[in-house]
């Protein structure tokens, strides 16, 4: 690690000025980026702690409505959500292991947007609404790419709302190593439509299927993706699968993600 | 009732409540007054010329003591390679020298280019990155066919080639095994990959050299297997240092696996710097270091052939291997692809005739060394494979066609120059029929089927050579030490036990196991003996722990030592007792006169020893202390069978092993518990070679998977509860406690069994694979059956 500045403040406005500062980088719950330090991959200046701020470990359930703080951990998710939207919550339990979702948060994840992630395909999966200390991007506006965002230098991830979907479901295919997603489905059904997004396959990180969501708002049923497919040629090929195979686990992945939504 | 002491007793393993409790003492663990501390600018490339280095900018940084470069280490050896192979043409095996630093050029990724050595670490990797080096980029050679091509660039250039030894072992003459498969009723080919591993001990390496000005003597504390081992090569070999000098301490070591047997040069730099720097200098490897510094395991490329009578007799077996060394000869390199793979090519079976041709290839990689069954997993893992592919080939039952070829008559002489003591491979075969529940398989394949999987089973056999020796034979062969072990049994006044052994306890519980072989002999308590390891300072010459030879090796050792202090002690109770030591008996701890109510207690006797008030003074020497070496007159067989069931998801090609049986003979057991302990860890590392592991390089000689994050470890998970039963048991004959070993057997037996599971199941399923290589990830899979 290199040398940097520490700073815990308790309120977001605190936390904004302290970003202000050049070279000045937020930290969640550390699991992505302490690692980052340690291996001197990152130099900030100076680290401005968010998990100390009240306002961003608030959770609230308003009827069809789930706001997640943006230093809610992983954990908490999965205990809070149990009830309202379970397969958020199932999702959340099987992020990493019980230390990674112990200290990791929702605001780490998304504003990381790594392409296995797991929550980048719930925010997107449910149309969340991610919510800064200046203003409210939707999902489809939100990510744009590999570890990319609609997030401005300095800009903090304050909440996340979830609208909850009549049913839904996460089936997560795990990458052999890091058991992130080698693919991730995430679909639900909501009166609006069917959303599907997908993690860990695609080369421009988490997107929706939409031929997907056209077939199953027609008929929310296994049966109704029969014949689709995703283009191999966009999705990612590496040592843990060729393109052809992720392109193939889309279709799996979905099917069952469905099955199971019920 | 179970024995609660001594031989065949389960106690729990002690040295566990101190690693379970955060009270163990690593290498890590050890600070030293004043220590400086080493950061090591590795390669990023694979292949270059060092065209220059600029040290002095970051010389001027804060905290640096000193910058070491391959021109300090001009003056001594290179790291030695332990094992002279002979080639099939009679020629030595190529051997380039092996510096602790580059010396000029880049070999691979992860190769040491520099050494910082500063006040904190921190400062010392500030430095490195101060560094300026100038590199003249080579072609990187990886992929092992080409590096025996013509024109391929050489990673070494003062060689004539990448060729290490081209070897043949067995029948060497072509034509007459050509016969034997020209007349053949059939023959079964396989090509197959033993895909390269990297150890990944718990507890990276870490080394501390320390030197005192006031007596000339060097401490090197470091997370070996065998201390003793890496005195006598980094002195003798490496810095010309005096033994007597040296003093190498490994205190706990959290796991080795292979990967600590040898000398690296990141001990050597330590010792040579702290001289230098006159301070104590530590290293402590991250784990991504790890991945690119320590030795590699495995990474054959194989082509075997396996030809039957029409009776299904195997007739001859013919193989054809690459073997990766990486870009230097680590320490047992050489000795892993020849005589440990090629004397273990006849397996359990009376195949007559058997040929091993092996060549091994330098490589712009890491050094490739044994792992964890070195050598023997990878010839169980290709004829286990070849038998198998030979009885679906035939329609043949695969139990069937092993238990016809059996070997059942023992002492046995194999065409690869091993002698079997014993053995009953009839015997194993049939307990994990029974524990594996054979019988059963079809209900669970229909019920595996009910829930849309494919199941499979799948079966091998294997037998190992242990404890290798004796020493005069492996030095024939090529080996550059000798295979004995020693100890030192000493009584104290009070009647309690230390021995001080050659082995090295990294995870094997020796500190639990050796002292019930002690404590059953005296009749005494286990808690009343300890042992002492891992200091050259303190215990006798030993070879170190590996290969399975602790108990065999070393225990032998151990009890030779204690018969004499046995035979002592009664000579001292007969004076006591005024009797004749041919009459005494030691039985619980009490020395009587046979045939009288005459008694006097071990405690008695050993107080005796040191207070020497009443005891024969002119015949016998006061005190109770004695030393054993033991060179064993054989290697170790033992010998067993394995089960495994997958089920497989034929959407996804996601393996899950559902059952796994084995049915080991490892002779006499000395703490059963431990054994179980020692065949899950096996079993659970073959399975993460067979399913999971992969050390995989790309075209350029990048790693690609360097990190936990591309290289699958198994988890629990993974792996299922075992069914383990040893109660076969043909001891051996030549060692005193009959005693096989048992460390390795697990990671040789069960990668076969997996990989035969899958094909197995596939072929339930209408696919038509033969065989995939490992590991048999998801991708794999699902390629296979859909290729
Ligand atoms: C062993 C392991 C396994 C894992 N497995 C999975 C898995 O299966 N699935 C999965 O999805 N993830 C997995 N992760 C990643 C984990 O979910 C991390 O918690 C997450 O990626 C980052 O969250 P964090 O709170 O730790 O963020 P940090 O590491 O603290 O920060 C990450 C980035 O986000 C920024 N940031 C943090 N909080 C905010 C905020 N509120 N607003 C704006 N920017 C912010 C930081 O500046 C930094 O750039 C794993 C991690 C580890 C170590």
């Amino acid at each position: 690690m290199y040398e940097f500045e520490f700073e815990k403040p308790s309120t977001v406005a605190e936390a904004v000025a302290a970003l202000a500062d050049e070279d000045a980088q937020a930290l969640g719950g550390g699991q992505t980026l302490i690692p980052t330090l340690k291996q001197r991959l990152a130099m900030p200046s100076k680290l401005v702690s968010l998990t100390g701020i009240p306002q961003l470990k608030e959770l609230s359930d308003n009827g069809g409505m789930l706001t997640i703080g943006g230093a809610v951990t992983h954990a908490e998710v999965a205990a809070a959500a149990a009830g309202s939207y379970p397969a958020l919550a199932e999702l959340a339990s099987h992020i990493g292991d019980p230390a990674v979702r112990n200290r990791g948060t929702i605001g780490g994840s998304l504003a990381n947007n790594d392409p296995a992630a797991c929550y980048p395909a719930a925010a997107l999966g449910s149309g969340a609404t991610i919510v800064t200390n200046a203003r409210e991007i939707t999902a489809d506006d939100y990510f744009q790419g590999l570890f990319e965002t609609a997030l401005n230098e300095g800009e903090i991830i304050t909440a996340v709302r979830f609208p909850v979907p009549e049913k839904a479901n996460y089936q997560k295919f795990l990458q052999p190593a890091s058991r992130f997603a080698l693919v991730g489905v995430f679909a639900a059904k909501y009166a609006a439509g069917v959303r599907v997004a997908v993690t860990g396959a695609s080369e421009e990180g988490v997107f929706r299927w939409h031929e997907a969501e056209a077939a199953l708002d027609a008929s929310f049923a296994p049966d109704a993706l029969n014949g689709l497919s995703v283009d191999a040629g966009s999705m990612i090929g590496d040592l843990h699968g060729s393109k052809e195979y992720r392109a193939h686990l889309v279709g799996v992945m979905t099917k069952r993600a469905v099955a199971a939504a019920g | 009732m179970p024995k609660d002491n001594g031989i065949g007793a389960s106690p729990k393993r002690r040295e566990d409540v101190r690693f379970l409790t955060g009270a163990g003492n690593y290498t890590d663990d050890i600070n030293v007054h004043g220590q400086a501390h080493v950061h090591f600018l590795r390669a990023d490339v694979a292949h270059a010329t060092i065209n220059s280095i600029d040290t002095s900018a970051a010389e001027a940084m804060p905290g640096v003591v000193k910058i070491f470069t391959g021109a300090d280490f001009a003056e001594v050896g290179g790291i030695p390679c332990g094992w002279g192979v002979t080639d099939r043409h009679g020629n030595p095996q190529q051997e380039p020298r092996h510096p602790i630093i580059a010396d000029g050029t880049i070999r691979h990724v992860g190769e040491i280019v520099a050494a910082v050595v500063a006040d904190t670490l921190e400062q010392a990797r500030d430095a490195a990155e101060a560094i300026e080096l100038d590199l003249g980029d080579k072609p990187a050679v990886v992929d092992m066919a080409a590096a025996l091509g013509d024109g391929s660039t050489k990673v070494h250039e003062d060689l004539t080639s990448n060729l290490c030894y081209d070897w043949v072992f067995g029948n060497p003459d072509d034509d007459a095994v050509q016969a034997a498969f020209d007349s053949a009723a059939h023959v079964t080919t396989l090509e197959l990959v033993n895909n390269r591993l990297v150890a990944n001990p718990m507890e990276p390496r870490v080394a501390i050299g320390d030197y005192s000005r006031g007596t000339d003597e060097y401490t090197l504390h470091t997370t070996s297997q065998n201390p003793h081992v890496i005195r006598l090569l980094m002195c003798a070999f490496v810095l010309g240092l005096p033994e007597h000098k040296v003093r190498v301490i490994a205190p706990d070591v959290g796991g080795g696996f292979g990967s600590k047997i040898f000398h690296y040069a990141e001990e050597a730099f330590c010792t040579f710097a702290a001289h230098a720097c006159g301070r104590a200098v530590k290293w402590t490897s991250t784990r991504s270091e790890a991945f690119i510094s320590d030795a590699h395991g495995r990474d054959h490329v194989t082509k075997i052939e396996l030809a039957l009578d029409a009776d299904n007799n195997f007739t001859a077996l013919r193989t054809n291997t690459m073997a990766n060394m990486g870009a230097y000869l680590s320490t047992f390199s050489t000795s892993v692809p020849s005589y440990l793979h090629g004397t273990l090519m006849a397996g359990n079976y009376k195949t007559p005739i058997v040929q091993v041709n092996v060549k091994t290839v330098f490589t712009n990689t890491v050094p490739v060394d044994a792992y964890r069954g070195a050598g023997r997993p990878e010839a169980t893992f290709q004829l286990e494979r070849v038998i198998d592919k030979a009885a679906r080939e035939l329609g043949a039952d695969p139990i069937a066609l092993r238990r016809q070829n059996f070997i059942t008559q023992f002492p046995y002489e194999t065409p690869v120059a091993l002698t079997y003591d014993t053995g009953d491979y009839v015997a194993t075969m049939d307990k994990l029929e029974e524990v594996a529940d054979v019988a059963g398989f079809a209900a669970r394949r229909a019920e595996s089927e009910k829930n849309g999987k494919l199941r499979g089973f799948g079966i091998n056999c294997y037998i190992e050579a242990c404890g290798i020796a004796p020493s005069n034979i492996v030095g024939m062969l090529g080996a550059r030490a000798g295979l004995y072990d020693a100890a030192t049994v000493r009584v104290n006044a009070t009647g309690t036990v230390s021995v001080f052994v050659g082995a090295h306890s990294h995870g094997q519980g020796h500190e639990t196991s050796f002292p019930q072989v002690v404590a059953e002999m005296i009749g005494i308590d286990e808690s009343m003996v300890d042992i002492v390891h891992g200091d050259t300072g303190r215990v006798p010459f030993g070879m170190g722990t590996y290969g399975s030879r602790s108990i065999a090796v070393c225990g032998s050792a151990m009890v030779r030592a204690t018969e004499k202090i046995i035979a002592k002690a009664k000579k001292i109770a007969a004076h006591l007792m005024e009797a004749s030591d041919a009459d005494i008996e030691l039985k619980d701890g009490q020395f009587t006169v046979a045939g009288t109510d005459k008694s006097v207690a071990w405690g008695d006797v050993t107080l005796t020893a040191y207070v020497p008030h009443n005891y024969p003074l002119e015949e016998l020497e006061p005190g109770l202390e004695e030393t054993a070496f033991y060179d064993p007159a054989n290697f170790t067989y033992p010998s067993g069978a394995y089960a495994c069931e997958v089920e497989v998801d034929p959407d996804t090609g996601k393996v899950s092993i559902e059952r796994f049986s084995a049915a080991d003979d490892f002779g006499n057991i000395i703490n059963p518990m431990i054994v179980d302990g020692q065949v899950h860890g096996g079993l659970g590392q073959g399975i993460g070679q067979a399913l999971l592991e992969n050390a995989a390089y790309d075209e350029d000689g990048q790693l690609l998977s360097a990190s936990f994050m591309d290289y699958a470890m198994p988890r629990a998970d993974d792996v299922p509860f075992y069914q383990v039963d040893h109660s076969c048991q043909t001891p051996c004959t030549h060692n005193p406690l009959g005693v096989k070993g048992c460390g390795e057997a697990g990671a040789i037996g069960s990668p076969p069994a997996v990989v035969n599971a899958v094909i197995d199941a596939l072929q339930s399923g209408g696919k038509n694979v033969t065989h995939i290589d490992m590991p048999l990830s998801p991708a794999r899979v699902w390629a296979a059956m859909n290729g």
